[in-house]
């Protein structure tokens, strides 16, 4: 079967159903696409990562956090280390900067201890107790009152859209098809046994699902009669910052933790930006990404008690994520309810960094329940790289231009993105669709104008490769147009009239 | 790679850079080169398509295209070399310029001096931190202005203007013309900072309310934008708990300020100034960069663009004279500073006088709207000269030629503004030098 | 009895914008203050009898470079009439090349004033 992306249509049949195009859930299209297998991926929205995935703190945990034993704890370590694999070969950005817990005094320093005990538990190397000197050495921006702190040299940051464009760019090329703008509607079931799944674009017949459904997976188990578990959505607000301070800090800063989340970190990003948050609130709408005044100043207050210059005239974006939270661990494995569904569910963190070891459980876990596993021969296991103009030297990047001259017009000024790597990111096998795709693929619109220069030109250009009118161009979601034609104001003004 | 060597390049050919490539070539710079990144000159202007533009300047009401045809024509008729759709990945500090282009590829340039001419960008949402979810139909003023006024396509039908800046007063009219209903205008100021004249042609012509001291706490909406959240504001910005009200649109534009496009010049190590955001820059607008000057908007932001050119022009001239190794060098810079009243200054510096130089032509900005009031300019502690003026506000530029000889050797000199004992019918007029 | 009436009139002729007054008595203005030039004055007393605004949009090009031709009217259209000028532009076509200048409408819907081309536009093959 050859791999597709785009809204349809939806094939008759699949051997597995993979609902939800998050990273968890195109990590794990992904590592079925290794089989001989035919995959179809489901994902409401027109572009992968636009749940949890697109808002989140892009970190790569070291793995101490979580209680031993549990799956969080066991899938931390594994993806860690999957993606210093796997990063380079599938174009995700990756840094290994490792990550500190900051202890503001003794008992904190007790706290840490205590982490880097479990984190030993955990599997995770070389985790230390770096004294006060030892850290402002490291982190010359860090507020002087502190005591010490864990270091952790796995610690690593990723971009999260990338990470899951990465994986499901590769699973289209070993097949998996994926049909965007396709709302699970239902699940119909024989005996207990799953035999197919009803979308708002038509019905597939398959014996295995999966659902990494997210922020949704919830209503996607009781469709199959399950109600195991539940999602509470726990929003985060951020406030992101220009490349002009990327070097505020140089590794992942944490707060010591209490019993609720890990607090309001301070980090930079693998574009060369800092950002600060996540603060932890449970809201009852699982769209509700707004920010609030009162968010953004906890945030902020929370960021000044690790780096109290933070500079906040540089802020040039906020937004809120929100996680699919469902309890301490993650709900991983085959539905009580429903034989042939497997739940990745109440995927919070440290989801991001356990996606590809999810993908791995996953695929041994549908094994257990009769999915039959063939080793696919012609599996290639990474994507073509992608020039990123502004990264290269001036020789390559005038070699680049003479291949194609598209490259020679930037669009995008404040991050320098050419019209040749937006067309890329456009004409890829998961390639963009709308504005947001485009900004989360190539960073067209992600700089300090926020898109006020690039975003008219992008939209034309979306349109032009697209083959489709200016007025059909959407920001992100599938209602989210961006522009009306004079047409419709002129019908409007003559209806009142 | 192909390499080239001008005497004088500017870098931006909209209406800065063009008046700063047709003076330095007029100043007998030989070889002068513009580089423009759009497909044809005129930068902003092209897309400002009202009208109000070279009062000043040419003596009668332009549009916006129409002023940067006069200079476009100019160009034209010159011998000074245009590339358009190039875009400069960097200006080194010894005048080594990377471009680059679909036709030509990449380009080295050897310029022996540089104007900066890049103009200016607008603040985001980001910038103020504006709560709420992140839809669609939200926008910088500017940026629907190019969509509306060169593409055709409206940003929305029912709209909520952030901010009371030109551009977003000008988008009023613009989209009313269209026929979208422009529900209010919030500025979070006590004060507009946009020009009068636009209040009342672009917002009091068509009853669109100016809602003074009101902070736009949320945006609403999922897909697109349903709505806003308003608050009144107290002296300190802050909401005054109890006035929150909630205004339906599908569309929100945002005119919040402008910020000078100084990535080149940052990258290059420029000295800025951290108020206006533009180069630090002295009366011939040469940066602290030898041989960079700047104008324009990326210099500081100006309201007319009539004074955008007459700046170019000197930056131009002074670019040219700096090719030909008549610059008088600046051995040592005297700062000017602002004081009461003012918020910035341009020039930011002095360095010595040419010969026979009668006065210094100076641009502010004033902290806060007042009435009558005095400009005053004093040297070593001195008042050194006073200027009436009829009315002061933040949105106008004021401009003032102060006479060498009352600036002398003064080694510190500051402006400020004060309130006038008494009314004043007129302000004092600008002497113009001949 | 004698009907006075005081319109608060803020200038829009320059960028200075001054505020000031106008007196009108028995349908004629009487007086005027805080004005500063002949250019406000003129402006002032229109105002309160028969204000005019400067128009400009945009026409739809066909075969152009660009896709709208920015118009401008060649002198101010009484304000109540300004909505059907932009009507009757808003209808309007016209192709490429164009040049500045060039009259796009003229005496639209007999005001006596003509829209004119704000730039040039160049055709394309």
């Amino acid at each position: 079967m050859a791999g597709s992306f785009g809204p349809g249509p939806l094939p008759d049949s699949a051997d597995v159903v993979v609902i939800g195009g998050g990273v968890v859930g195109c990590a794990i299209a992904r590592e079925l696409s290794r089989f001989d297998l035919s995959v179809v991926l489901i994902e409401r929205s027109p572009d992968v990562a636009t749940g949890t995935s697109k808002a989140n703190s892009g970190i790569l945990h070291a793995g101490f956090d979580a209680d031993p034993g549990t799956w969080k704890a066991r899938l931390n370590v594994r993806g860690s280390r999957l993606y210093a694999e796997l990063s380079e070969g599938l174009g995700i950005p990756r840094k290994a900067t490792g990550s500190l817990v900051v202890a503001k005094d003794a008992a904190q320093m007790e706290t840490v201890a205590e982490l880097r005990h479990r984190g030993i538990d955990n599997g995770v190397p070389g985790l230390e107790i770096w004294t006060r000197d030892q850290v402002i050495a490291h982190e010359p921006n860090i507020s002087p009152d502190m005591a010490g702190a864990l270091w952790a040299p796995t610690g690593a940051i990723v971009c999260p859209f990338l990470a899951t464009v990465g994986f499901a760019e590769n699973a289209i090329r070993n097949g998996v098809r994926i049909v965007t703008e396709c709302t699970v509607t239902g699940i119909d079931m024989a005996d207990r046994q799953i035999v197919g799944v009803r979308t708002t674009r038509g019905r597939i017949a398959t014996r295995f699902v999966v659902n990494a459904a997210g922020l949704h997976s919830g209503e996607v188990a009781r469709l199959a009669g399950d109600d195991s578990f539940t999602i509470k959505p726990r929003r985060g607000e951020y406030i992101l910052f220009d490349r002009s301070v990327g070097q505020l800090v140089n590794t992942v800063l944490f707060p010591t933790p209490d019993k609720v989340s890990k607090g309001i970190l301070v980090a930079p990003t693998v574009h060369g930006n800092v950002f600060i948050g996540p603060d932890a609130t449970e809201i009852d709408d699982p769209e509700d990404r707004e920010t609030t005044a009162a968010g953004l100043g906890g945030i902020i207050a929370g960021a000044r008690r690790i780096v109290p210059g933070l500079p906040l005239g540089t802020a040039i974006t906020e937004f809120a994520g929100l996680r699919a939270a469902a309890g301490k661990d993650f709900i991983i494995g085959p539905s009580p309810a429903a034989r042939g569904l497997v739940h990745a569910a109440g995927i919070q963190s440290p989801g991001l960094t356990s996606a590809p070891a999810i993908g791995e459980v996953i695929v041994e876990m549908l094994q257990d329940v009769g999915l039959r596993l063939k080793p696919k021969a012609s599996f290639v296991p990474v994507n073509p790289e992608k020039p990123r103009f502004h990264d290269l030297d001036r020789e390559s990047q005038a070699l680049l231009i003479a291949s194609d001259p598209l490259f020679g017009r930037v669009i995008c000024r404040c991050e320098t993105i050419t019209e040749a790597e937006i067309v890329a990111a456009i004409q890829s096998p998961c390639g963009a669709r709308t504005v947001d795709g485009v900004k989360r693929r190539v960073r067209a619109g992600a700089g300090r104008c926020q898109g006020g220069f690039c975003g008219p030109r992008v939209t034309a250009i979306l349109a032009r490769e697209l083959g489709i009118p200016i007025t059909a161009i959407r920001k992100d979601s599938i209602d989210s147009w961006l522009f009306l034609s004079r047409a419709t104001l002129e019908a409007g003004e003559a209806s009142h009239a | 790679m192909r390499e080239f060597s001008y005497d004088v390049v500017t870098i931006g050919g909209g209406p800065a850079g063009m008046a700063a490539a047709l003076a330095a070539r007029e100043a007998g710079a030989a070889r002068v080169l513009i580089i423009e990144r759009d497909r044809e000159l005129g930068g902003i202007l092209q897309q400002c398509i009202h009208n109000g533009f070279g009062l000043r300047r040419f003596e009668e009401e332009l549009t916006g295209p129409g002023y940067a045809h006069r200079y476009i024509d100019m160009v034209r008729a010159s011998d000074i070399d245009v590339w358009l759709d190039t875009t400069v990945l960097a200006a080194e500090p010894d005048g080594v310029i990377t471009s680059v282009s679909p036709h030509a590829g990449m380009t080295i340039v050897k310029a022996k001096s540089v104007v900066y001419a890049m103009g200016c960008r607008e603040r985001t949402r980001g910038a103020i931190r504006t709560p709420g979810s992140r839809p669609a139909g939200v926008f910088t003023a500017g940026a629907a202005q190019r969509m509306v006024n060169m593409e055709g396509y409206l940003p929305g039908k029912e709209v909520v203007i952030v901010g009371s800046g030109d551009i977003g007063l000008i988008m009023a009219r613009r989209m009313t013309f269209e026929g979208a209903k422009v529900k209010a205008v919030f500025e979070i100021m006590p004060y507009s900072n946009g020009l009068t004249r636009n209040i009342v042609q672009c917002l009091e012509d068509f009853g669109i309310p100016l809602y003074l001291g009101h902070s736009v706490t949320a945006i609403h909406g999922k897909d697109r934008v349903t709505g806003v959240t308003v608050a009144q504001v107290n002296d300190r910005l802050e909401v005054i708990d109890g006035t929150a009200f909630d205004i339906a649109c599908d569309c929100v534009l945002l005119s919040v300020g402008l910020i000078p496009e100084n990535e080149l010049g940052r990258a290059a190590g420029l000295a800025l100034d951290p108020i206006t955001g533009g180069a630090l820059a002295d009366q011939f607008r040469q940066t602290a960069t030898p041989g960079f000057f700047a104008a324009g908007n990326v210099l500081h932001v100006h309201d007319l663009v009539d004074w955008v050119s007459e700046e170019a022009a000197i930056a131009g001239r002074s670019a040219a004279r700096h090719a030909q190794g008549e610059l008088p060098l600046s051995g040592s810079q005297r700062s000017v500073a602002v004081g009461e009243g003012l918020r910035t200054v341009v020039p930011q510096r002095l360095s010595a006088f040419e010969q026979g130089k009668m006065s210094v032509r100076f641009y502010f900005r004033a902290a806060k709207p007042m009435g009558a009031s005095l400009l005053q300019f004093w040297a070593d502690g001195v008042l050194a000269f006073e200027r009436k003026l009829r009315v002061v506000k933040p949105s106008e530029m004021i401009v003032a030629d102060i006479p060498v000889r009352k600036i002398g050797d003064a080694a510190t000199l500051e402006f400020r503004v004060l309130p006038a004992p008494e009314k004043i019918e007129a302000d004092d007029e600008i002497e113009e030098e001949a | 009895m004698m009907a006075r009436v005081v319109h608060a009139i803020q200038c829009i002729g320059c960028p200075i914008g001054c505020g000031g007054e106008v007196i009108v008595e028995n349908g004629s203005v009487s007086e005027m203050t805080g004005f500063t030039c002949n250019k406000g004055l003129a402006y002032a007393a229109e105002e309160v009898v028969s204000p005019k605004r400067m128009v400009t949009t945009t026409v739809r090009v066909s075969g152009g470079s660009l896709g709208l031709l920015p118009v401008v009217s060649a002198s101010p259209v009484p304000k109540e009439r300004i909505f059907d000028c932009l009507r009757l532009l808003r209808g309007m076509s016209v192709a490429a090349p164009i040049a500045e200048g060039t009259i796009v409408v003229s005496d639209a819907l007999g005001l006596g004033v003509d829209f004119r081309a704000a730039r040039d536009i160049s055709s394309v093959q």
